[in-house]
């Protein structure tokens, strides 16, 4: 790293940690959002960008992990810290499954995309009937008193989720450059490359795939519970949703697909860009419903058009640093 | 050390390979001749385990590799090129051989020092941080054969890697090949259409026609076989 990009990081760093004090509750709810969407793009992008295996229904460990961290909180009084372990287990087991079903017989590419939106949307169906959870009327958190700090049942000002959310965006892009610098990270990006070279070069692909979803997902299910502690309110419609699932990739696939800071600068760039378009036409007295929408789809043409690998990488190089 | 005894496949009716065997000696170099579409490129696939054969028996070290996948092969000391060379394009040239040298080293690091001396060897040194997808095609021939040595094969199978080389730049990949047959005790099997390297490498030769077996033995020998002559190399051989 240049001395360049540790000022740069250390700049970074500082205005981060200082963020909650200086901005109003409106920004620092985006902020928020920001993070949580950059952390969950990073998830996602272990399974596509390191290892090439597109899921467009990610929003289902989201959904699980939430629900099942936030319905054992309601019905049994567990707390999110072992409740957060609960939904990582379910979620890998869940993505195990998925991945077993489609890598045993070769579904790959467009078809396991296909795949991975289906069982999203059987879980969403499943939900809207499952009475423990509410069925399609929803779970609710009770909303406590916000301004003290609970850590054991993860309630607090919103200062405390913009912290926690900060330490897990971090930790996952530590643990991210770990794993791309690591055996898998090689085999990951082998196998993204080119799955027969990588097979005969001795790559059991099968389980290095696997392994990939695996990851993914309880990274995912780490989502899911913050979702439910800190937005208190679940649908299946809602969480579930294949429009979730897309506005996860939609970072990473803006920032970089494969990179590292990708997923971050990726919702940072889109989060704040989309506000700022709804604030300026509120501002201008237009109310034009939708439009973040098709903000969003002249914002991926533009990037596909133009920058097809993301904005990460050019910016990179002009700021003479690496990945 | 590789005994190919009977093997056949074909695809919707069509033989590309019937009832073809050969051996492979141990530290020997053999060389897989003939003309087009006469079934090397497939033989070359079900000894490495990416076409189960219809028939037949592929023996490695006498074990039977039979229903092997090719990762499991390349595991059991079999290294493959492709004729169609599969570079990872997205990965630095030294990335794309450091995959390989995991299968055997233990760490990264170690891993690296161990693919850029192969890289060296294979006069690749100075392109090791170029992509991948930037070599011109002599080079990624040259990369196939390097990411394929890096898993430590005990038999090299190499698939055409001397097409599009010009001969000075064949010679020095003879000079590697023998090189690694001499000091590391390589097998080495080679399909092969520039006969200036195969009269050069190979102490045994096979020529394969329609899927079949027509000639076996020493370069020499092939190259004054009739039936070779007419099918394969024309009435003016190269030697």
């Amino acid at each position: 790293m240049t001395t360049q990009a540790k000022g740069l990081l250390a700049v970074l760093g500082v205005f981060l940690l200082a963020l909650p004090q200086i901005v109003n509750p409106y920004i620092l709810s985006l902020a928020t959002l920001i993070l949580y969407l950059a952390y969950t793009g990073q998830a996602w992008n272990v399974m596509m960008g390191f290892a090439g295996q597109l899921s467009l229904g990610h929003s289902l460990y989201v959904g699980v992990g939430a629900y099942a961290s936030a319905a054992l909180f309601v019905h049994y009084g567990i707390g999110p810290w072992l409740g957060l372990w609960i939904s990582i287990l379910l979620c890998m087991a869940l993505g195990a499954a998925i991945g077993f079903l489609a890598f045993r017989f070769g579904i790959s590419g467009v078809y396991f995309a296909l795949l991975t939106i289906a069982f999203c949307e059987f879980t969403r169906i499943g939900f809207d009937h499952l009475q423990w959870t509410g069925g399609s009327g929803g779970l609710f958190l009770k909303v406590a008193q916000r301004d003290q700090i609970d850590l054991a049942s993860f309630r607090g000002p919103p200062a405390m989720y913009y912290y926690a959310m900060l330490v897990l965006t971090v930790s996952a892009l530590i643990f991210c450059s770990f794993l791309l610098k690591s055996k898998a990270g090689y085999y990951w990006q082998a196998i993204r490359e080119n799955e027969e070279a990588a097979q005969a070069l001795g790559i059991n692909t099968f389980r290095w795939k696997l392994l990939a979803v695996v990851i993914s997902s309880a990274m995912t299910a780490v989502s899911g519970v913050f979702f439910a502690f800190y937005y208190n309110n679940l649908f299946p419609e809602q969480i579930f949703n294949i429009s979730r699932s897309i506005e996860i990739i939609l970072g990473p696939i803006i920032g970089g697909i494969g990179t590292l800071f990708g997923p971050i600068l990726g919702a940072a760039a889109l989060t704040i860009a989309a506000e700022s378009i709804t604030e300026i036409l509120g501002a201008l007295g237009w109310e034009i419903p939708g439009i973040k929408q098709v903000f969003y789809g002249i914002v991926m043409l533009l990037v596909i058009m133009f920058l097809p690998n993301g904005i990460w990488p050019p910016l990179a190089r002009k700021l003479g640093l690496g990945k | 050390m590789l005994a190919v005894d009977r093997i056949s496949k074909s695809f919707r009716g069509l033989k590309a390979v019937s009832q073809a065997s050969f051996d492979v000696p141990s530290g020997a170099i053999v060389a897989l001749i003939g003309p087009n579409g006469a079934g090397k490129t497939t033989c070359f696939n079900m000894i490495a385990g990416v076409f189960r054969p219809d028939s037949g028996s592929i023996m490695f070290e006498n074990r039977d590799t039979q229903g092997c996948r090719p990762d499991q092969v390349c595991i059991a000391g079999i290294g493959r090129t492709f004729q169609i060379v599969k570079p990872f394009a997205g990965l630095s040239v030294l990335d794309n051989v450091i995959v390989g040298a995991l299968l055997k080293e233990r760490s990264v690091s170690s891993a690296r020092v161990f693919s850029l001396s192969i890289l060296k060897k294979l006069n690749l040194g100075a392109k090791a941080h170029l992509l991948a997808s930037s070599l011109t095609l002599p080079d990624r021939k040259r990369l196939e054969v390097a990411r394929a040595l890096a898993t430590r094969p005990r038999l090299l199978l190499l698939d055409e890697v001397m097409a599009g080389l010009r001969p000075t730049e064949c010679d020095l990949m003879v000079e590697v090949f023998r090189d690694l047959n001499r000091s590391d005790g390589l097998t080495i099997l080679l399909i092969e259409h520039v006969m200036r390297a195969v009269m050069a490498l190979a102490q045994k030769v096979v020529v394969l026609h329609h899927g079949e077996v027509i000639a076996s033995g020493t370069p020499s020998e092939v190259v004054h076989d009739p039936a070779v002559l007419e099918c394969y190399l024309g009435e003016e051989t190269v030697v």
